[in-house]
């Protein structure tokens, strides 16, 4: 086949740029993905990452104890910011893990190939990222013994909680994300966890995959079902995800807070959930095949990709800002006029220019071809941008407490030492987490990557026709 | 236990590519046998089909349990804040349903999705931690490069020498009897 035929097959598995570099076999991509969680030795770099982030756990450890013992009083919320860093951050995390669920779902559905090899790490960070959103609203709760209040449930004071309340569709919200998320992985691991316990040779492996794997056989039968649930799941995990970060965004929309009680909050919110998610998955991506040796799987068509998709939601997230300002001056309703003149000048006004730079002047970069492509700048503007949508939740939260309606009522915010120790403390989970799973359990679905080897022999073998 | 069931549970022959094994499972039914069983690292267009396995009842489930969850979801919240725990809030109405939707939905995804997972488990019958199939020594590798075709002995028109004859007629490179040692 000479270079300048026209590929006759699907363009994602030719051409310059293809999902899976040629020549592998079914046999080297699971040989390939296997041997990191059965063979490969620790090495020291991951004993040394892992400790790191263990040890920013314990800060955490210890900043939730200390937080037990004293009271929220240790943050620097009081009236009238009672929301603080717990609720940016708790928006920061849940938004971060949209882009799992996105790529798993929706680019299911759109049969989007390219999605295969990132998929199953986008979705644990989406497990994970959830697992540290949780942690905010259960402490920031002040006594978050009681947190099981939010459930409905029989108490003997015969009270029940209000169905109304934003708060409570989100208790509902992420609790759903968080199980469907996770029903989602694991099904979509229980064929490669039958393929661990296959190839396991240590006692241990072979114990712990034969148990996990609940003895999937491959069988025709098998694959059916599974298929028909999955593409289920992928069909109700789509809705879902759109909704969570729109209630999430309910919780700030339906108060009528100036600069909250907008209605362009629940489209915006999703976009810059994505947005965010993708500039994590790039974050992990990137030093993720490199140390593993997967640039063959996970390829520059990839990253191009997600810098593509980052950029779209980027600009969505941009047009979001612009409507807040034109909304406030347009409605002029002079609370929202002021709330905008607040974030060009007030105290916070530099988080804001920040936020800016951040989310909106950096990322055109993308729209240049070399900088898709070049991956020490994608790693970087991968950070920006969740620097950046870090910036968008403090300025939403901070900027309309700190000036709501009556002077009187104004404040200023400041956070203390246990509030960046939280914040540090999930953010050494979220990795911890990630370093245990990229050993523990296949970072790539390998039976997608087989199926995905299978397509591309066969447009291979079209082409020789 | 063992004493009513056969101590062979088939035949199984390996194939080295996919539409091998195709044409084997179509060639096995078109033979007359009904109780074939197919094993693949990964799912097969056309497979399922081939082995006489058509019906799945994973969406009716999921549906049910998408029914069950919003149905469910909805009366919980009405039957709180309703009939249970009424909160009159400047005479607003009891049943606020537009602010149930919320919950409603989640309830309904949840439910689906368990059901829809639980389901697929239950029907595929796992966790199963014994099958036949496994005592055959290469069957590991349905899991990564080869492909398996078993003719079950209950079948009526198992015979060992003769099913064992048509596998290797369909191109099996290994055909390996699968005893049940149960």
């Amino acid at each position: 086949m000479s270079v300048t035929q026209t590929p006759t097959g699907s363009p994602e598995l030719r051409g310059p740029n293809p999902v899976l570099e040629p020549g592998h076999t079914y046999a080297s991509v699971t040989d390939k993905i296997a041997a990191v969680v059965l063979t490969r030795p620790l090495g020291i770099g991951w004993l040394a990452g892992f400790t790191l982030c263990f040890s920013i756990v314990m800060l955490l450890t210890v900043a939730v104890a200390w937080l037990f013992t004293k009271g929220v009083g240790i943050w620097g919320i009081n009236i009238p910011i009672g929301w603080g860093f717990a609720i940016v951050n708790f928006v920061w995390w849940i938004g971060i893990g949209h882009a799992g669920t996105l790529i798993s779902a929706i680019l299911f559905l759109l049969n989007q190939k390219w999605r295969t090899s990132i998929n199953r790490f986008a979705e644990a960070m989406t497990l994970f990222a959830v697992a540290c959103a949780g942690i905010f609203p259960l402490i920031h709760t002040g006594r978050p013994w009681m947190a099981y209040y939010m459930m409905p449930y029989p108490s003997t004071m015969g009270i029940w909680p209000q169905f109304r309340s934003p708060l409570i569709w989100d208790v509902f919200a992420v609790s759903t994300y968080g199980t469907v998320s996770l029903l989602f992985w694991f099904v979509g691991l229980l064929p490669d966890l039958a393929t661990l316990r296959d190839r396991a040779k240590l006692p241990y492996q072979k114990v712990i995959f034969g148990i996990l794997s609940m003895g999937w056989r491959n069988s025709a039968r098998h694959w059916h079902r599974y298929q028909s649930t999955y593409l289920l799941l992928a069909g109700l995990a789509t809705p879902l995800v759109l909704s969570v970060h729109t209630v999430v965004s309910f919780d700030f929309a339906v108060a009528i807070v100036p600069g909250w009680h907008t209605t362009i909050f629940p489209p915006y919110f999703v976009a810059g959930a994505i947005y965010s998610g993708f500039a994590m998955v790039l974050t992990i991506a990137i030093p993720l095949r490199k140390a593993y040796g997967l640039e063959d799987f996970i390829t520059m068509r990839h990253l191009d990709n997600m810098a593509k998709v980052m950029l779209a939601t980027g600009l969505i997230v941009a047009y979001g800002y612009f409507v807040e300002f034109f909304m406030a001056f347009y409605s002029g309703n002079k609370f929202d006029v002021f709330l905008a003149n607040q974030r060009l000048h007030g105290p916070y006004s530099h988080f804001y220019y920040a936020l800016l730079i951040c989310n909106i002047f950096t990322p055109q970069l993308l729209w240049i071809g070399k900088v898709r492509r070049s991956i020490p700048m994608l790693f970087i503007m991968s950070l920006v941008i969740n620097t950046g949508m870090w910036l968008e939740r403090f300025v939403i939260v901070v900027i309309s407490l700190t000036r709501d309606f009556m002077p009187s009522a104004w404040g200023r915010y400041s956070a203390t030492f246990w509030d960046y120790a939280t914040l540090a403390g999930t953010l050494g989970l979220f990795a911890m987490l990630l370093f245990l799973f990229v050993r523990g359990l296949p970072a790539i679905a390998i039976s997608e990557m087989r199926e995905l080897v299978h397509e591309e022999s066969h447009t291979v073998a079209k082409d020789h026709k | 236990m063992t004493e009513h069931r056969s101590p062979l549970h088939g035949v199984m022959g390996e194939f080295e590519t996919p539409e091998q094994l195709l044409a084997a499972a179509r060639g096995a039914r078109d033979a007359g046998y009904q109780h074939i069983d197919a094993y693949t690292p990964f799912p097969i267009e056309g497979l399922a089909h081939a082995i006489n396995f058509r019906r799945t009842w994973v969406p009716f489930v999921t549906l049910l349990g998408g029914v069950m969850g919003g149905l469910g979801g909805f009366a919980l919240q009405y039957w709180c804040s309703a009939i249970t725990y009424p909160l009159n809030i400047g005479g607003r109405s009891l049943n606020s349903w537009p602010a149930f939707i919320p919950v409603t939905f989640e309830l309904t995804v949840l439910g689906a999705s368990i059901f829809s997972v639980v389901g697929m488990l239950a029907l595929n019958r796992l966790p199963q931690p014994y099958h036949p199939v496994f005592s055959v020594e290469r069957f590991a590798h349905a899991s990564t490069d080869r492909f398996f075709l078993c003719i079950e002995s209950r079948d009526p028109k198992f015979d060992l020498a003769e099913t064992s004859r048509l596998l290797q007629k369909l191109h099996a490179v290994h055909v390996t009897e699968v005893k049940d040692e149960e």
